[in-house]
């Protein structure tokens, strides 16, 4: 369990941080989200025991992270944003030193490792020198320094940055599988990660939390109006004057370049209301052929992007998420 | 402490996996050969310049013509070595950012510290051990003196403790390696040579600044004499940059 009380770090007279208070209960995974600068980093360095705080209490398992400083780190594994090895190192040797370092008894120490490099799917390059790893393994030989000695707590920045679409959903697996026993604490960008993993989100936005709370919660909250899509193909004019003259319905946008005769259309209407059935109906009705209709979710990345800019965007398809995410 | 035997043996490992030790010991033994055979020609031609002169053979004496001055020589190679050793020991961490990585770890800072400065002391210790076969070879065809040979060599290792004591300390306040091993050499020079003023200065401040230098205090172990003061200096050397250095890691923890 994390217990965070009015956090605050100043850096000369920069304050990084300012009474950030906030909660995270055993065996929940929660994401900690913010564009860069927001003050992530500070606070899980102060978590972490790195840096110590200006004001205010950082508790884990119970445990002052100012004046129990080294009882907390043998129960957190961290992984830094920038992954922390020695190039020079062959991973088991890495491995080793860490789990020697963490004070895990040489008796278990070999099979602690086994374990370790398991999990994060290492066992082929154990021999291997760092240095000469992609950039998705020396990921994992981070991921898996941090869960050595299986600390109860894991604070992991940015855990699947560098990875292929495959390992991100290993990893993304393997994270969710820690919820039953760990606390774990995630911060990344990658907001789509957060709706799959996270059981709870928190948005820090410089230096203070602005939200928390569940990612539908969340997306819920912040909903405006709902949105359905719809492709079509028929006269495009007639298909959006029709459907902007329909009860409950707030505009049409047609914006979308369209071809092969396919008129593409994101309808929007008052909140909590559904016009998909009577779309359907208009449809057949006019003869015309209904290729898609389905409702658009806001996302997380609406409220993201509302609260650390201000502004509402529009909400991004299934496709731009799954871009986002292959991107990554 | 604990903890400090998985730094103590990481950083053995660098040394030792990297070509840095081989380079570093080869280039010392290499350049202290030099210097051992330099003194032991210098000595053959006082030798046989004696055969005809006689009254030069009184002057002829092992160890003040050839141990003396090769460990004299040999502190010298060591100042300009050991910042090549220490620079990259903080320096390194803080550029690749293990160093967050080392201060999270269940280890005290202290342990942090005792692993590195104890496996930069066993290099050093390795360096100066490939020397023996000097006196080794000067045992052979002499009978040098074991007491002040003893004494220098004690020395000459607490001298490289001061220096890797100081290394580690400015090596903690930055990120880059070759200021780190600039300054340290600097900084290390100037404690040697600090001396060299005494006659321009008088009283109080001269007394001071004989007391600080490096070079006052190894003078003794070379001519065989172990004094309290001479072995405190650098014990006080030692513990008070290592402790400063345990303040800079407290600060880098507060600068984040």
């Amino acid at each position: 369990m994390i217990e965070v009380e009015r956090l605050t770090k100043y850096y000369g007279r920069f304050a990084a941080i300012k009474d950030v208070s906030f909660r995270v209960e055993s065996g929940e995974i929660v994401g900690f989200l913010g564009v860069n600068g927001a003050g992530k980093t500070t606070t899980i360095r102060i978590l972490t025991c790195f840096t110590p705080a200006s004001a205010g209490k950082a508790r884990v398992l119970g445990l002052d992270a100012a004046s129990d400083s080294l009882e907390i780190r043998k129960k957190v594994g961290y992984l830094p944003e920038t992954v922390p090895l020695y190039p020079w190192m062959r991973v088991q040797g890495y491995l080793n030193f860490v789990a020697k370092a963490k004070g895990i008894p040489s008796s278990g120490r070999s099979s602690e490792i086994e374990r370790a490099t398991g999990a994060v799917g290492l066992d082929r390059v154990t021999g291997k020198v760092i240095k000469t790893l992609s950039k998705g393994f020396r990921q994992r030989v981070g991921l898996a320094q941090a869960i050595l000695g299986d600390p109860p707590v894991l604070i992991l920045d940015e855990p699947t940055i560098g990875l292929d679409p495959r390992q991100i959903r290993e990893i993304r697996h393997l994270i969710r599988g820690f919820a039953q026993d760990h606390t774990v604490m995630l911060s990344t960008h990658i907001l789509p990660e957060v709706s799959q993993v996270c059981d709870r989100v928190i948005i820090i936005n410089e230096g203070s939390v602005v939200a928390q709370g569940t990612p539908t919660n969340l997306a819920n909250s912040f909903r405006k109006t709902s949105r359905c899509r719809v492709v079509l193909k028929g006269p495009e004019s007639e298909a959006v004057n029709l459907l902007s003259g329909m009860d409950h319905v707030l505009s049409v946008d047609s914006s979308e370049a369209s071809g092969d005769g396919e008129v593409k259309l994101t309808i929007e209407t008052s909140p909590d209301t559904d016009v998909r059935a009577n779309v359907g109906r208009l449809a057949y009705e006019k003869g015309w052929d209904l290729l898609e209709l389905r409702g658009l979710d806001a996302t997380l990345e609406d409220v993201f992007i509302s609260l650390v800019t201000g502004e509402a965007e529009e909400a991004p398809t299934a496709e731009d998420l799954e871009e986002t995410e292959v991107q990554s | 402490m604990r903890g400090w035997y998985a730094v103590f043996s990481k950083e053995m490992a660098n040394f030792f996996v990297s070509p840095i030790a081989y380079v570093v010991i080869v280039m010392f033994l290499a350049i202290s050969g030099f210097f051992f055979f330099a003194n032991i020609s210098y000595m053959s031609i006082r030798s046989l310049q004696a055969a005809n002169n006689p009254m030069l053979a009184q002057y002829l004496n092992l160890h003040t013509m050839v141990v003396q001055p090769l460990l004299g020589n040999m502190g010298v190679v060591l100042l300009l070595v050991m910042p090549l050793i220490t620079m990259r020991l903080f320096a390194e961490e803080k550029r690749s950012g293990t160093i967050e990585l080392l201060l999270t770890f269940p280890i005290t800072d202290l342990a942090v510290l005792a692993g590195k400065f104890m496996a930069s002391v066993c290099l050093l210790l390795v360096m100066v051990a490939g020397t023996i076969t000097f006196p080794l070879i000067l045992a052979s065809v002499a009978n040098p003196d074991w007491g002040p040979l003893l004494t220098g060599y004690l020395g000459l290792i607490l001298m490289g403790g001061a220096f890797i004591a100081l290394g580690m300390f400015i090596s903690s306040l930055t990120e880059n390696q070759i200021i780190a091993g600039m300054v340290s050499f600097g900084v290390a020079l100037m404690f040697w040579i600090v001396s060299w003023i005494v006659p321009l200065v008088e009283g109080g401040v001269g007394t001071v600044v004989r007391q600080v230098s490096i070079l006052e205090h190894l003078d003794s172990f070379n001519k065989g004499i172990l004094s309290l003061s001479d072995m405190s200096y650098f014990v006080l050397f030692i513990a008070f940059f290592l402790f400063v250095t345990l303040r800079s890691l407290e600060t880098h923890r507060w600068r984040g």
